[in-house]
Formats: structure tokens, sequence, C-alpha cells
């Protein structure tokens, strides 16, 4: 009888435990519950967009699971590395070098400077240990800075831009808008495939699918081991002799390069660059999307990645239109889904810093028990 | 190389200070292959600063180094890091455990010693890019936790694992490395249950007779009679005994561990006639304590029941870790805490740092630069600043009371006076705090709670990390500002000596408990004996 209640009780604390480790991911399936039959749109619709902003998204989401990894937390960061295959991506279409081959080398040219950002970057970082999250946040606007100046005052005199199609009337500078029409959704498009009346982008996926499987045996490796005890604690870490510094400045540098790449794949779904904002939202909606699928500022897997996005972008898809059909207005649903990115960043935030602190007082209420006991025997 | 006469380690004429204070003076002893040297001494003794000589810590080149001699094999090393001293063959096992959280027993064993695989990226980017061969570390982790010869589990994450598992992960991490020779284990039985503790003795035997020597330094006099084949005993920087375990008992090892000067103490005879005078066996209890429990981590107070009679100073004393700190903190509100504190008849709610305050209680944190100083301010602000805030002190009050104004002129004469009274040196009451010595920031600290004017003082450590000279005049302070105000003081330190010589009763704290309260002129073999009796 005593044990019955005792392992009713456990499966309520394991299912309490569950819902309370999952609370963000749960929230949001609710949302999309609702809102799917509000929107009105048909599965086979849904299903082609969830597709495509998959693909289009996931390799983006997958740079971040290295810094988590070295627990240097959401790597606002990645932006740089964004920015840096966009300069690759605007370079290439000015060369005129189109679809695949010119997606190649819109990567490679986003390589070094992806480096060279992921170095300064994971420098600044191992200054402010502990506040990599604020800090990579405030660097990401930094470089902004310095990206503007860039493209808009050092392409053209500095940088050759020949086509004054890229070129701003002034004669140097980008314009607002790159278009890469010649690079469209050419990887995309590689390995033709449609499954219930939706577009499969198998290439794309193909990559995905390489750098999932890049992660999962990098994580063996010795670099991947040292990246998760530098990333529990610093101090052992380095009593045991692993280069703690160095570490965490690889796990950036990774994390920069391999979102360059994704911004590249990103870019070729979109067909064109939006050269001044293309870069700017994209950490926020990446980490939103990630930490929706139920990763925490410690811990993140592959797992959480597709999860995550898969139920942002569906909530994205459904909630301009729910939103419409509801207040007549589809402007509410635009602000709903910008207010639930932030909200969730917060959220997600908040429950990092109290989990941390119920682990604490968890040796109180220890203590509090063990001082019952005492005194109930000394009564006795 | 080694030729047979040499012994594995050889400690000669070792010194060192900190800041002047000589904290290690003339060390030597030598240390001969599976030799099982036990080494005791109370806190500051020196045992911790030896050992980081040994182990070759940066804290000890950081600040200046040391003299002296350590002869490995007959020949003479100077460890520039604690990896030179690895490689020599040193292993240390720290208090504070130093294992990765999530990671399995194997995986910390084994924690940047893996063995590894080639594979075609590693060829191209680097070893570091090498996999991890699973088969091999868990191999080779049953290998070490075979030697140690107690059997955990080594699949399971170190989180899970009960503290004991996780001491014996770091004993089977140093058994591991190959070269290991000598293996320092540092209070291993601090927190372990007895079983454990016996499993560890057993196997640090079993190390010994396959050749490794072992530092062992505990707290717990038995446990090295057991093991041990050599007592040495630490006082005050010397090594005052070294014999055979075998000739002697834990009686004449606490008498060498706490019995500093005995005969020589006639130059704080006269104090203590001043203690023998205060007759305070009937005056009524101000603080009542009942069934305190104190979460402060590394000072945990379990069950804690003690009265603090009106005027008196009562001393708190014991060994680091016992839980001597947790007490005032925990009463005072900084640190999570449970059971009932009665303070002059009116109960104190815990957990509410105000609540002590209010009723005029202060205390001197022993975190003289996080808790009890305003690093960057003037001495005034120091000194006025929680009168201020908690008894609206030192202020002018402007349109009945709307508008309250900080009374300059109150506070500086105010902090004057506790300057001249305490000797503070400083250019002047607006000098900032942080430009101040530990010794002079420690008296402004007490003048900050001097200057709340409280019937109840809280003073921890009020002298640790303060010159001689400095730690007399604070002192002296204390007892003027208990006998001249009556206010009732509650001083917490590790110097038994101290507290002998200023306290009217001593509270030895073991194991997070009170082990008893005695008049402070005991002798202090019965106090050194209290403060191991419940060690846990």
């Amino acid at each position: 009888m005593m044990n019955k209640t005792d392992s009713n009780k456990s499966t309520v604390q394991k299912i309490g435990g569950f819902l309370g480790a999952n609370t963000v991911p749960i929230m949001f399936i609710l949302i999309c519950a609702v809102c799917i039959p509000l929107s009105g749109f048909s599965p086979s619709y849904l299903l082609n967009e969830i597709v495509t902003r998959m693909g289009r998204n996931t390799f983006l989401i997958l740079c971040l699971l290295i810094p988590i990894m070295a627990g240097m937390g959401l790597n606002f960061g990645m932006t740089l590395g964004a920015m840096a295959g966009e300069i690759g991506l605007i370079l290439t279409a000015d060369w005129q070098i189109v679809g695949i081959p010119g997606m190649v080398l819109a990567m490679i040219l986003s390589i070094p400077i992806s480096i060279l950002l992921g170095l300064i970057c994971g420098k600044i970082l191992n200054m402010a240990k502990g506040r990599e999250m604020v800090t990579s946040y405030i660097i990401s606007y930094f470089i902004n800075g310095v990206y503007q100046f860039v493209v808009l005052y050092l392409m053209g005199p500095v940088i050759p831009i020949k086509h004054s199609s890229l070129k701003l009337p002034r004669g140097y500078g980008i314009r607002n808008t790159v278009s890469l029409l010649d690079m469209r959704q050419k990887l995309d498009d590689l390995i033709p495939l449609t499954v219930f009346g939706a577009k499969i982008p198998v290439a794309t996926f193909l990559l995905i699918a390489v750098l999932c499987l890049f992660i999962v045996w990098f994580r063996k490796t010795k670099l991947g081991q040292d990246m998760r005890a530098v990333g529990q604690d610093m101090e052992v870490s380095k009593d045991a002799g692993i280069n703690v510094e160095r570490t965490r400045i690889i796990s950036i540098i990774m994390s920069t390069v391999l979102a360059g790449f994704g911004m590249v794949i990103y870019l070729q779904n979109m067909g064109n660059i939006a050269t001044y904002s293309s870069h700017s939202q994209i950490g926020m909606f990446c980490i939103a999307a990630l930490l929706v699928g139920g990763a925490s500022v410690d811990r993140a897997s592959i797992g959480n990645v597709f999860l995550g996005v898969t139920l942002f972008h569906l909530m994205f898809i459904v909630a301009p239109s729910a939103g419409a059909k509801l207040t007549g207005d589809s402007m509410i649903g635009e602000y709903f889904r910008v207010f639930v990115s932030y909200a969730v960043i917060t959220i997600a935030l908040v429950m990092y810093e109290t989990k941390k602190r119920r682990a604490k007082s968890r040796m109180a209420e220890q203590l509090r028990l063990d001082q019952l006991k005492e005194s109930e025997v000394a009564e006795q | 190389m080694a030729d047979k006469a040499s012994p594995l380690l050889e400690i000669k004429n070792i010194k060192k200070e900190f800041f002047g204070n000589q904290v290690l003076t003339d060390i030597n002893f030598t240390l001969e292959e599976g030799e099982v040297l036990g080494f005791c001494g109370e806190n500051g003794a020196g045992k911790s600063t030896l050992m980081k000589i040994l182990f070759g810590m940066d804290v000890i080149r950081e600040t200046g180094g040391y003299e002296g001699e350590i002869l490995m094999n007959g020949e003479k090393v100077d460890f520039a890091t604690p990896f030179d001293a690895i490689n020599a063959g040193i292993g240390m096992v720290h208090q504070e455990f130093s294992l990765i959280p999530g990671f399995t027993a194997t995986e910390n064993i084994l924690l940047n010693r893996e063995p590894k695989k080639t594979n075609v990226i590693s060829e191209i980017f680097g070893e570091r890019l090498n996999t991890l061969d699973r088969k091999e570390m868990d191999a080779r982790a049953v290998e070490a936790i075979e030697k140690m010869g107690v059997s955990i589990d080594r699949g399971m994450v170190i989180n899970e694992m009960p503290v004991g598992h996780k001491q014996f992960t770091e004993i089977a991490r140093e058994l591991s490395k190959e070269q290991l020779k000598l293996l320092i284990l540092d209070e291993p039985t601090a927190v372990l249950t007895e079983k454990e503790a016996e499993a560890l003795l057993h196997s640090v035997r079993g190390m010994s007779s396959r050749g490794i020597a072992v530092i062992f330094i505990t707290h717990r006099l038995h446990e090295i009679l057991e093991v041990c084949d050599k007592v040495v005993v630490m006082r005050d920087g010397f090594v005052v005994k070294e014999v055979p375990a075998g000739d002697t008992n834990e009686a004449e090892i606490t008498r060498y561990m706490v019995g500093r000067n005995v005969d020589t103490n006639t130059d704080h005879s006269n104090l203590r006639e001043e203690i023998k005078k205060d007759s305070l066996s009937d005056s009524s209890v101000i603080m009542s304590v009942r069934n305190l429990w104190v979460d402060m981590p590394g000072e945990t107070v379990r069950n804690v029941n003690l009265d603090v009679r009106k005027g008196e100073i009562l001393g708190i004393g014991g060994l680091a870790g016992q839980g001597k700190l947790g007490i005032p903190n925990g009463i005072m509100g900084l640190y999570e805490a449970g059971g009932t504190v009665v303070f002059d008849g009116k109960e104190i709610p815990l957990n509410q740092p105000r609540s002590c305050l209010d009723s005029a209680i202060a205390f001197v944190s022993e975190d003289r630069r996080g808790v009890g100083l305003l690093l960057d301010e003037t001495l005034e602000w120091n000194v006025a600043f929680p009168a201020m805030q908690i008894q609206n002190k030192f202020l002018k009050y402007y349109l009945g009371g709307l508008i309250k104004w900080r009374d300059e002129e109150a506070i500086r004469a105010v902090t004057e006076k506790y300057v001249e009274e305490l000797q503070i040196k400083c250019t002047g009451t607006s000098q900032k705090a942080k430009e101040l010595s530990g010794g002079n920031q420690q008296k402004v600290c007490l003048a900050k709670a001097f200057a709340l004017e409280p019937r109840f003082l809280f003073v921890s450590e009020p002298t640790r990390g303060i010159d001689v000279g400095a730690k007399a005049l604070v002192l002296d302070a204390l007892k003027k500002f208990n006998r001249e105000s009556g206010v009732t003081v509650v001083m917490i330190s590790s110097e038994l000596e101290e507290l002998r010589r200023t306290c009217d009763r001593i509270a030895i704290v073991s194991g997070g408990r009170i082990a008893e309260i005695l008049p402070a002129d005991t002798p202090s073999e019965t106090f050194g004996t209290l403060m191991v009796s419940q060690v846990i």
C-alpha cells in the first residue's frame, strides 16, 4: 500500500517535472493548436511553408549548439557570421558568379571574415566570463557598425564593385537590396522532389544532415569533450591542463563560420539580401526558435533545434492569419510574433536563473529536514 | 638513476613568508617510497602552504616563492606549475572537489588524458579532432578503480553520486596516472561516512604496499594512528614533532598541535586575571539560540543551542569548515537559516537582516571587502552609512521630516572620533576605504559597528589577515567596547589563543554543532580535543 502511494507520487512528480522542464514547447504547441484551425490554412499549404522555412533556417540554428556546449550560453554573436556571409554574397553577386558555384564561393569568402570576427568576439568574451550573452549581444551591435562602414563607404572606392546595379546612385556603397535572382533557391531545387504537394529542398536538407552528423561526431572528439568540460567547470578544466581560453575561442569561431554558411543558405532561399537589415534580427529569431524547442542556456540538442524550428515557424505562419480572422487586423498577428520571440527569450532566461536558485535552496531544505528529525529523536 | 640511499621525497629547510609574515620556518622531513605520512596541525599551522609549495601552485610564486630545497629521489626539484609536479609523479586530492559535474566517473578519471583514435579529419586539422576511445577509457578507469580497491560505478554522472564516491573518483583519477609516486590527500575523510572512511584507509594501505607514498592530512587523529607510518605535527609554521605512529597517541598529538608555549604563557596572565574578576555565571541570558541550522556553503551549522549571557565576551572557536562562521551569518540573515533566536525576550525572525539590525544587533563580517566595506567610498561614509540607514542617525530634517539631508558635520565628527580611538592610519576621514591596509580596514569595520551603538555585537574573524600590532589593537578595542559600554560581544575566531586572551567563555564548534562551552582559562589541550571531537 505504502509502496503504491509512493510510486503514484513519483509518477505525479515525474509528470510535473516533465511539464516544468518543457514549459515553453508545451505553451507553443497549445498556441499552435488554437491558431491552426483559426487560420484556415490547408494542411498541404502549412506543410509546404514549414518545409521551406525549415530548410531556410535550420542550419543557422544548429550553429548555436557549439557555444552552448562550451558553456558560453546563447551566442548572439552569430550575427557576426551572418554579416560575413552577406559580404561573401555581395562580392559574388558583383562578380556575377551564379548558382551553386556562387554559393560555394560566397561561403569560402565568408570563412576568413568569420574567423577574424569570431576571434575578436571570442577574445572579448574571454574577458567577460559569466556575462557572455549580454556581451555578445552588444558586440553584434558594435560589429554591425563596422559592417555598415565597410558596405556603405568602402565598397566602391576601396573594395572594387563593378556593377552599378549594386551601388547606390551616388556611386559608392551598396544599395538597400541586393538581388540574388540567379542564385535564388538553386540549392533548394538542386534535387527536385515533391511530396503531398510540398516542394522538398532535398539538397538543403542534406547539408543540414551533414552538419547534424558533424555535430554528433564532434561531441565525440577530444575538442568536443574539452568544450563540454570547459562548459561545465572552467576551473576544473584548467587544473586538468585544458587550455580553457583557447577552447572557448575555438567554439565561438566555429559557431561564427557555420553561421556564415547558414546565412548563405538562408539568403539563397530568400533570393535577395536586405543589405542593412537581413542580419540584424537573425540572431534573435534563431535563439528564440531554439528556446521554443525546449533548449536552455546551458543545454541544447539537435532535437531541440528541429522541434523549435517547426513550432516557431508554425506560429509565424498561422499567427498573422489567425489574428486577422479574430480581429480583422493582420497587424495584430505580426505584432504578436515579434512580441512572442522576445517573450520566449525572456522566459527562458528567467527559468534558467530560477532553476539554478532552486538547486541551491534544495540544500537548505535538506538541512531543515535533518533538524526536524533530530529534534524528534531528542523529544522521544 | 635514483640511487637507493636517497629517499623519495626530502624537504630541506623550507621557509616561506607572506607579506612579511613568516608562515613556514625550517621545515624538514623525509618520505620513503611507499611510506604513509600523517600530517596534522591546527588551521594556520602551515600545512596547506607547505602542500602548495610541494605541488607548485601559482600562489606561491606570485607571493615571492620559497626558500629551501625539495629533493625527489635525491635530485633537486622546483615546480613552476602544478603540471610539473604532476609530471614528476605527485598527485593531490584537494579538499574541494575538482570534478566536472556532468561527466561520468570514467570521463573525470581520464579528464584531459583520454586515449584517442586518429581519423581523417584530425590528420588535417590537428589532434584535438581525434575521437575519444571509449573502450580504452573504460578499461583504464576500471584499472584505476581496482587499484584503489573501493568499488564505484564508473558510468555514474558526478552530479548523482553520493559525496563519498566523488572523493573516490578523485583518488581514482590520481591513481590512473602511471607516473604517480606520491599522493597527497588533504582531509580526504572529511566528507566520508564511517564505512567509506574505513574503505579509504584500507585503500591507502593498498597504495603504500604498491610503493606509492601517501601524505595524509586530517583532523581525525585516530585515522592517522591507524594508517600512517609516521606522524608530523605542525604548529605556527614549525614542525614541532616527527614521530613514528606506533610511538604516540591521540592525546600526545593533540598536545603538540595546540599546546603552544604552555609554560611561557605568563605574558597573558594579567589579561586572564581581568577575565576571572568578571564573575558572569549568574548574569542573565540576553540571546538564546535554539535548534539553529544554517546553510552556509562550507560552514554548515546543525542543531546549535547556545545561550549568550548579558555583558560577556563569548568566543566561538573551531577548525575551518566546521560551522563557526555559519552561526553569526545565519543569525544575521545572510545565509538561509532555521530554528529560533530569542534576543532580550523577543523572538527575532530569521532570514531578515533588517530585523536583527533593528534589534540593535550589529555584525562585523569576516568578509571585509565583500560585506563589510563600501570600498569605493570615504571613511566617513563607511562609518556612518549603516547608522544612517538603520537608525536615521546623522540626518538633518527639513520641512517637517519630508526632506532628509546628511549631516556632514556630525558624520565627520564621529568618524574622527573613531579614527583617533582605534588609531586608524589614514590621510584623513575622506580617504577611500580601499586605500587602507587590511588592518586599518578591519578597524573601519569595527568603527562602523560601534557607530550603530549596538547592544549586541557579532565579530567574525576580527584579526584575519592583519599584522600583530593591529591585532592587539583590534582586540583591545573590542574588549574596551565590551567592558565600558556593557555591550555583549560574540567573537568568532580560528585562533584559539586569541579567544583565550579576549573572551570570558569559549564555545567550540565541531561538525556544525557546539561541542562544549568552557571558561576561557581552560587549558588549550582541552579545547584542542573538543575541536576534533565531532569533526565530520
